[in-house]
């Protein structure tokens, strides 16, 4: 059994390099966990996929939505490999020589003739776009709220929780859309809408954590010399709740971006003829009763994927950082 | 128990205050005149005071606010902006569709989630375990309204089976008596109208429920993990309990909890859902015509309507709380 060594004061002050060092260990190790999480892996990767291709056709994809149209095309089947397999599969005279494989539209055209696989890519950026930034407002907004009601407790703690109760009492996707008819229905707007119906839930998960942190031995030792309230709140008591608010962010990353998308699908978000996966899906709709499915699959098949890809990684978060939470 | 009801209502009172003056605010900011909206651009100065003499749009915002709930009060929710018709009777009419939607796939998620959490729970890393929980995590990574078009293609268009819009075939009528087609169809004995009432029924419910269906899945198989390690479920074991006894009256029993909370929360997701599913399968209901009366700004159905729905809220949450002590007699009120 190892002896334990009474710590003492001139060992306490670490030098930098030591700091960095044990630093870079604990991120080495949690990402070594992460990695040993079969859900994580799997959403880890579908993350990083969607988000590099996100960035990537935003960064070289030069996309003019007011002029992209083309009549020729209009309700183009997928050719490439889908149109190839589909060929293949139903029977060898619909089939074409491998080599004559076309590749003008992979995932088909819509009914003015866009390429529906241009069309994703970009609706794909839009939608991570305004889900990060969604959560990050409803993230910053909600710790706050719910830190200094659940460490302050009393009646600052009551109007909060209570203001809290009222958002809470409506449908979110309603209210969603109350706040945008008053804004007037924009992506922007639609975001912000999306971010207040989520601060409850990062307000509650903050306070829950106060709650139990505040009564801790550090916090009054932290007290006892003097510190302030907003001192002990931002040093002691928020990293102290990060793991649980860490794993609410990447479940709600998946939900503002269905919230977004359902905004957008009701007309209310990205207007058109900008893309964006929500209006695309509810403009499939006229054209999905005469068996054009593409012009609804693809759209449809990228929301479900950022989705699935968040949910995982989340699942997979949980299960490092909060085993507490591990059910 | 009653001492403890009255409190709870008496607590829900500053929360429906709030959502009340919140709905008010909120549809009075809209930019833009709701009279000049129904009356066009073109109408004459005296038509448009007129009408906002009608509506009582000419007086202070608070005196609006305090007549409004002087005669939500009295039982009288106003009359529709649009038509001019009382907005109880239009409540009245399209309310048992989104009932009759939302109690189905409330059902549905209920009678199928609940199974296969408690055997996912019991056969935990077995195969049937892994491909519930992936079908859970597909449930609540599909949108509400990716899945309905997914249903529509595939079994309205593709093969022809199911219907998906609407509640009725025209043609095809069913006595009204308690506005739930189902089961006034029965009431009447019409078995061609049940038929048509339920081939309409299925999409819709399917797509409705599968959110909360993944949600109660999860939810039943971690209550049950969590049960099926404590002592007394090795006792009862240990003394020679059948293993359905065992899984039904010991574990199930006290797994319950967690599981009646979630599905009491799915009720107010369902409504949330509602609107999407109506707007997709043209449901004659009131999630689609409200998500229109907002945009519309017809003030007296999205007051009457976001008011009711927070009454719905509220009494589900105490119908809950109530259920607890009926599940674990050591609660009490």
């Amino acid at each position: 059994m190892e002896e334990t060594k009474p710590l003492t004061l001139t060992e306490a002050p670490a030098s930098p390099r030591a700091v960095l060092f044990v630093r870079q260990d604990i991120l080495y190790d949690f990402l070594k966990r992460l990695w040993a999480s079969p859900s994580a892996r799997v959403g880890g990767v579908i993350v990083l996929l969607t988000l590099g291709i996100a960035l990537g056709v935003t960064a070289f994809d030069n996309y003019d939505a007011t002029r992209d149209s083309s009549l020729p095309d209009r309700y183009a089947e997928p050719d490439c490999v889908i149109g190839y397999v589909r060929a293949w599969l139903s029977g060898s005279e619909a089939a074409i020589p491998f080599s004559e494989m076309t590749c003008k539209h992979p995932f088909g055209a819509d009914k003015i003739g866009r390429d529906i696989m241009r069309r994703v890519g970009h609706g794909m950026s839009v939608s991570l776009r305004a889900g990060l930034i969604a959560v990050a407002l409803s993230l910053s907004v909600g710790t706050v709220v719910g830190l200094v009601g659940g460490y302050m407790s009393g009646w600052v703690d009551s109007v909060l929780m209570r203001t809290m109760d009222v958002i809470l009492a409506f449908p979110s996707l309603l209210l969603a859309v109350a706040i945008v008819t008053v804004a007037g229905p924009s992506l922007r707007n639609g975001m912000i809408a999306v971010a207040i119906t989520q601060i409850p839930v990062f307000a509650r998960l903050a306070r829950s954590m106060a709650i139990s942190i505040r009564n801790t031995e550090y916090v009054m030792a932290a007290q006892s010399v003097g510190a302030g309230h907003g001192g002990i709140l931002w040093r002691h008591v928020l990293p102290n709740s990060l793991a649980p608010l860490i794993v609410q962010t990447t479940l709600g990353l998946g939900t503002a971006v269905v919230e977004t998308a359902a905004l957008g699908f009701l007309g209310l978000g990205q207007q058109p003829p900008f893309p964006e996966l929500g209006k695309m899906l509810a403009e499939s709709q006229q054209s999905l009763a005469s068996g054009k499915w593409w012009v609804m699959v693809f759209p449809g098949a990228t929301i479900i994927m950022i989705v699935l890809g968040f949910n995982l990684l989340g699942d997979g978060l949980r299960d490092v950082l909060d085993p507490r939470l591990k059910k | 128990m009653a001492k403890y009801i009255a409190r709870r209502i008496i607590e829900a009172i500053p929360v429906i205050f709030g959502v009340s003056v919140l709905v008010f605010m909120l549809l009075h900011l809209i930019p833009g005149d709701p009279v000049t909206a129904i009356l066009g651009e073109r109408a004459t100065p005296e038509n448009v005071e007129a009408m906002r003499e009608r509506l009582g749009l000419n007086k202070p915002l608070y005196e609006q606010y305090f007549i409004w709930v002087g005669n939500i009060l009295q039982g009288d929710l106003g009359n529709t902006v649009r038509g001019n018709i009382p907005v109880a009777n239009e409540i009245a009419a399209r309310f048992p569709a989104t009932v009759e939607l939302s109690l189905a796939a409330l059902f549905l998620s209920t009678i199928v989630g609940v199974p296969l959490g408690i055997i996912s729970g019991i056969k935990r890393n077995s195969f049937i375990d892994t491909l519930t929980m992936f079908g859970a995590l597909f449930g609540v990574s599909i949108p509400v309204f990716v899945l309905g078009l997914l249903l529509i293609f595939l079994f309205g268009v593709e093969l022809g089976w199911l219907p998906f819009v609407g509640r009725l075939t025209s043609g095809v009528s069913i006595e009204r008596r308690t506005g739930l087609h189902l089961i006034d169809a029965i009431l009447s004995g019409n078995p061609r109208g049940f038929k048509d009432a339920l081939e309409h029924l299925v999409l819709p419910t399917i797509t409705l429920a599968t959110v909360s269906l993944a949600i109660i899945a999860r939810i039943t198989r971690s209550a049950m993990l969590e049960v099926l390690n404590q002592d007394y479920i090795r006792t009862a074991r240990a003394k020679g309990l059948k293993g359905r006894q065992v899984i039904m009256t010991h574990a199930f029993r006290n797994a319950l909890l967690p599981v009646v909370t979630i599905i009491g929360l799915s009720l107010g997701r369902l409504l949330s859902g509602a609107v999407l599913t109506e707007t997709i399968f043209a449901w004659p209901g009131v999630g689609k015509w409200l998500f229109d009366s907002i945009i519309a700004r017809d003030y007296p159905i999205v007051q009457s309507m976001t008011l009711l729905i927070a009454l719905v809220f509220i009494v589900i949450n105490l119908a809950v709380d109530l259920l607890y002590a009926v599940i674990d007699p050591r609660i009490r009120y």
